[in-house]
């Protein structure tokens, strides 16, 4: 990492670097579009995947943290960019650098008001139009008579933004529209069973043909960062359930980590084989939800019954242990809360047993079924590199061929004493995405089976302060959902409150690539194609 | 008079009370013999096949799912078809939290559902906005957006308890007067009248 500092800042004399896990590499917003374009072409550095741009208020100045990764050496850096001006900040964007820039900055703008030069798509992203303030900036007023719940319609406009740069050097706005006046548009959503949630799709159709999808969402836009802002760090934790509630526990096991980081503290060996088995056992729950929604969305009913018995399984295997059917709320900063119950091996056991079978079974009714490839084979095709600029990670960014698995590009916890496989598919289409969670549950289930027989004996929960607090600084880590790589940022201001927590969900870029894939495409295909991704709403929207 | 279900004991309730003085009241109050019997007949079919609008924001609707599915298996109640259109639906079971932007969408949705119709708060969200309750953009319980039924609370409630939920509902269908004014249309009323859309003529 050294020698790629010391390149930086040859060339960008601006800039200062601050080593670390992640070297942090501040500059102005002058330099900036210069510096991105250096860190993803150049051969040395080759940043191709930007992970995440968390905004940031630090009170005497707004800006951003962009987290970027590189495919190829496999390194991470980060970038801070920041203006003081408050009435009217702006930086210059990125987003014809890296095709998910433009949804991340929208977030950015929608939460702290910061106008990026040169975004095609300068719009809020979750809040209406007519809202007063920039909920995620320190001096927002919460005063709910501001922006009062309406039972009105919203204001909705055909119209979006685009700021650009003037030849004397000032910054202009102008109005695009998102659509044309001869397109036929439709609505789909936000109530509607093919979306998985309340998303809605406003697309353009040429006969059956889609051209342009707008995707419109912050239908269950919760206000999740703003909220652990005002919550001691253990409160915060319960909000990782209920983002994306299939990955649970793994989001759970994201922030415990990045906590137990930051504060120095040194968990159990036991606990850690608990979190990981609890993890792969969600990712079976997950995939297997998943199998039967989608085989539902192209029709096929009955696989829901045949997905949900495993699940139903595992459930009551999570059950016995945390006392919850969803929301677990099960790791905690430490360990995990309670150890497990008794009949915990056994049941993992019983489980294993009848995994096989049931991939037989599906298999059988549903994979090889000539509809079902029909539907899904060649349909929705998302090829490496667009994966990669869009962000595009877990089981659907492996499925265009990129080895894109925290848990083996950069291993966490104990996974890298485990034996299991990443899989990766090249075709990119419905198929691939469908077989790669397929596959992964084998692979999920052959983890289980290297644990099961060695959860050793220690206690489960290291003894850690009531009120914990958190030194000064910032952290990033980066853990393996079951749909993709969850990050988290957190900055911490010395209290007991996060300064600033910022979640990276997966769901987001999944959301965003659906218009790349689905133009000229068929309108049947659309409900492939996003069951087929497996977004879940509540994730991308937090 | 026992209110019941066939599936479930009367001591098995929780609120034999409520129910009671429901049916109390509209004895009080006058019922026809000829009507209170075509009101058992319909309201005895309309008991058992109350049909679900799909509508789900977050995690409870994962829960309904599995409600759905096999092992719980909401087909025995006659509850088991899920409609994607608002027009063909009986209640809505309002899963997950609602937030600003949704508020308008699914007061809509209400409006379009035939009557009568029937909504039931499902989850701590729907109740109150629940952990997300501080959240500068939730609204605070749809109480105060669409006339409730019957709540069910838990984060998310477990499928037994969305079964007790709409038993519940449809217990209260038993005892509604289908011909004739009755308390629950009025109650209704008033509260549309009180909440009103702007924009929306009849």
């Amino acid at each position: 990492m050294a020698n790629i500092t010391e390149k930086i800042a040859k060339q960008f004399p601006a800039a200062s670097v601050e080593e670390g896990n992640i070297p942090l590499i501040t500059i102005d917003d002058a330099n900036w579009h210069e510096l991105a374009r250096m860190l993803r072409d150049d051969a040395d550095l080759q940043m191709d995947y930007l992970v995440t741009i968390v905004g940031m208020d630090w009170t005497e100045s707004l800006g951003c943290v962009y987290y970027l990764m590189s495919t190829v050496h496999n390194t991470m850096l980060a970038v801070k960019v920041a203006t003081t001006d408050r009435n009217r900040p702006m930086l210059h964007s990125v987003a014809d650098l890296w095709a998910v820039a433009v949804t991340y900055e929208r977030e950015v703008y929608d939460f702290f008001g910061i106008i990026f030069i040169g975004n095609p798509d300068m719009r809020r992203l979750f809040l209406n139009i007519d809202w007063n303030g920039y909920p995620l900036r320190k001096d927002y007023d919460e005063n709910p008579e501001l922006n009062p719940v309406s039972i009105e319609n919203e204001r909705q406009s055909d119209m979006t933004d685009v700021w650009v740069e003037t030849s004397d050097g000032g910054v202009e706005k102008k109005e695009v529209e998102i659509f044309k006046p001869e397109d036929f548009v439709v609505n789909i959503g936000p109530q509607h069973p093919a979306t998985h949630g309340v998303l809605r799709f406003r697309t353009a159709l040429d006969g059956e043909e889609i051209k342009k999808i707008d995707v419109y969402m912050g239908y269950i836009h919760r206000g999740v960062e703003k909220l652990c802002e005002s919550l001691t760090y253990p409160q915060t934790l319960h909000y990782m359930d209920r983002l994306d509630y299939f990955s649970a526990h793994n989001y759970h096991h994201g922030l415990c980590m990045l906590i137990e980081k930051a504060a120095g503290i040194e968990i159990s060996r036991r606990a850690q084989v608990i979190r990981v088995m609890m993890d792969e056992l969600s990712r079976i729950a997950s995939h297997c939800l998943f199998i039967g929604t989608y085989c539902m969305d192209l029709g096929a009913t009955t696989m829901l019954f045949y997905a949900l018995r495993v699940r139903e399984q595992i459930l009551d295997i999570m059950e016995k242990t945390c006392g919850a059917r969803m929301t677990f709320n099960y790791d905690c900063i430490g360990g995990v809360m309670q150890d497990l119950a008794p009949d915990f091996v056994d049941d993992v056991k019983a489980l294993l047993e009848v995994i096989p079978a049931n991939l037989k079974e599906y298999n059988k009714i549903f994979t090889g079924n000539v509809i079902a490839r029909g539907r899904m084979e060649g349909i929705g095709v998302l090829d490496r590199a667009d994966a990669i600029a869009y962000g595009v990670t877990g089981p659907s960014g492996r499925a265009s061929g990129w080895a894109c698995d925290v848990r083996k590009i950069r291993p966490y916890s104990i996974y890298q004493e485990l034996d299991f496989k990443e899989i990766i598919a090249t075709e990119g289409d419905s198929m691939a995405r469908f077989k790669v969670r397929m596959l992964e549950i084998e692979e999920s289930a052959k983890i289980l089976a290297q644990l099961v027989d060695n959860i050793p004996e220690g206690e489960y929960c290291v003894k850690v302060p009531k009120l914990l607090k958190l030194p000064a600084g910032r952290w990033f880590e980066m853990i393996e959902g079951c749909r993709g790589v969850f990050g988290v940022y957190l900055e911490s201001d010395g209290s007991a409150k996060p300064y600033r927590l910022k979640l990276a969900t997966p769901c987001l870029p999944l959301a965003a690539v659906v218009d790349h894939i689905t133009r000229g495409m068929k309108i049947a295909d659309l409900i492939t194609i996003g069951g087929s991704l497996d977004y879940i709403v509540p994730d991308m929207d937090r | 008079m026992e209110v019941t279900t066939k599936s479930m004991p009367y001591e098995a309730w929780k609120d034999n009370e409520y129910i009671e003085s429901l049916v109390k009241q509209l004895q009080e109050s006058g019922t026809n013999v000829v009507v209170g019997t075509f009101d058992k007949l319909i309201n005895w079919g309309r008991s058992n096949s109350i049909w679900p609008l799909t509508f789900a924001t977050s995690c409870c609707g994962i829960e309904f799912v599995s409600l759905g599915a096999a092992r719980f298996d909401m087909a025995r109640f006659g509850w088991e078809v899920a409609r994607s259109s608002p027009r063909q639906a009986d209640f809505m079971m309002v899963a997950g939290t609602i937030v600003n932007r949704m508020v308008p969408v699914f007061r809509r949705l209400y409006d379009q559902l035939a009557e009568p119709k029937y909504v039931i708060a499902c989850g701590s969200c729907a109740i109150s906005g629940g952990p997300f309750r501080k959240s500068y953009h939730v609204a605070k319980g749809i109480e105060d957006i669409v006339p409730v039924d019957v709540f069910v609370p838990g984060c998310p409630p477990r499928p037994e308890a969305m079964i007790y939920g709409i038993m519940q509902l449809s217990r209260k269908i038993k005892v509604e007067r289908f011909f004739g004014g009755v308390n629950r249309k009025e109650k209704q009323d008033k509260f549309l009248a009180e909440h009103p859309v702007a924009g929306v003529e009849d």
